[in-house]
């Protein structure tokens, strides 16, 4: 809902094309994920999240806990090149993060 | 002097500061320099008359390092490690997708790496020592960002080396017996982690 569809090529995807991995698609956004390590101290990683992103104490103690039980949280979403520049910054500060689009 | 050994504090107008002995500079010197031969040289300098405009061109390595250090200082970007939100996504795509981020990125990631190890190298070198060894390591300006991600990938490297790879595993090395050869790098982990952890305190 609400996304204006300008490629009609969708409606008529057979089923054989379902099948094919998916590509990029221009209009999904894309995700930071910062995935847990033993090794990056719980005030390390939280320092980051503020530090980098501007978070709050709060929003970024509540994000590092999620990376420590969950095993991964989601920092941050945008373009693709917004995504690469994130998860370019965290390797710098050693934080193990990817990025990938998201389809939840 | 009137600091706890071994943590870094708050110096009145920002910055922090550490009192070191003899043999705690000796290590952290080494463990940078060991650092600074891990990461190795940076790209050489250009030719007086070479095109300024190529050194931005220069591309970088479009495979993940071999050593495991390596690999955990400069990770692949894309691919998560259990697959999260890369379902229905080619492996083939996905490496594709790794490679061509690392080869636009991962000098300036060394590059960065290179120059946070230099800052504990100077910092250190520039230290007057008393009699016995010791002296008061200050911290300010750009250096104490420096200094954490400096002793940052230094503990990444030392994990990486004995092996860290799950939460409580690391408990089990904290009760090697003396006489385990690991034993030496597991006190200088969790020395690092200690600094690490009061030079944040002071942020």
């Amino acid at each position: 809902m609400g996304r204006v569809s300008v490629a009609p090529i969708e409606i008529e995807r057979t089923e054989s094309a379902e099948e094919t991995f998916a590509v990029p698609e221009p209009d999904v956004p894309w995700v930071t994920l910062v995935h847990n390590d033993p090794v990056n101290l719980m005030s390390y990683v939280a320092y980051v999240f503020q530090a980098y992103f501007g978070y709050s104490k709060d929003v970024a103690h509540k994000l590092m806990l999620d990376v420590h039980h969950k095993g991964r949280a989601v920092v941050s979403s945008g373009t693709r090149e917004e995504m690469e520049r994130d998860v370019q910054a965290m390797h710098g500060y050693g934080l193990w993060a990817t990025l990938s689009q998201d389809r939840t | 002097m009137g600091r706890s050994a071994g943590m870094f504090e708050s110096l009145k107008g920002g910055g922090a500061a550490i009192a070191l002995d003899e043999i705690e500079i000796s290590i952290l010197r080494s463990l940078a320099v060991q650092m600074l031969e891990l990461i190795g040289p940076g790209e050489p300098e250009p030719a007086e008359d070479a095109d300024p405009l190529a050194a931005l061109f220069t591309e970088g390595p479009s495979e993940p390092p071999s050593d495991p250090a390596l690999a955990r200082l400069f990770p692949d970007a894309y691919g998560s490690p259990d697959g999260t939100g890369d379902e229905g996504v080619d492996p083939v795509e996905l490496k594709a997708r790794a490679a061509e981020f690392r080869r636009y990125t991962e000098n300036d990631l060394r590059a960065r790496k290179r120059e946070d190890a230099l800052a504990l190298v100077r910092s250190l070198d520039a230290l007057t020592p008393a009699g016995d060894g010791a002296a008061v390591l200050e911290l300010t300006g750009e250096l104490p960002l420096r200094w954490l991600g400096g002793l940052n990938d230094l503990r990444l490297t030392l994990a990486a080396r004995l092996d860290i790879t799950e939460d409580d595993e690391s408990a089990a090395l904290f009760r090697l017996p003396d006489d385990d050869p690991r034993k030496p790098m597991v006190m200088a982990y969790l020395w690092l982690g200690g600094l690490q952890e009061s030079l944040i305190e002071t942020l």
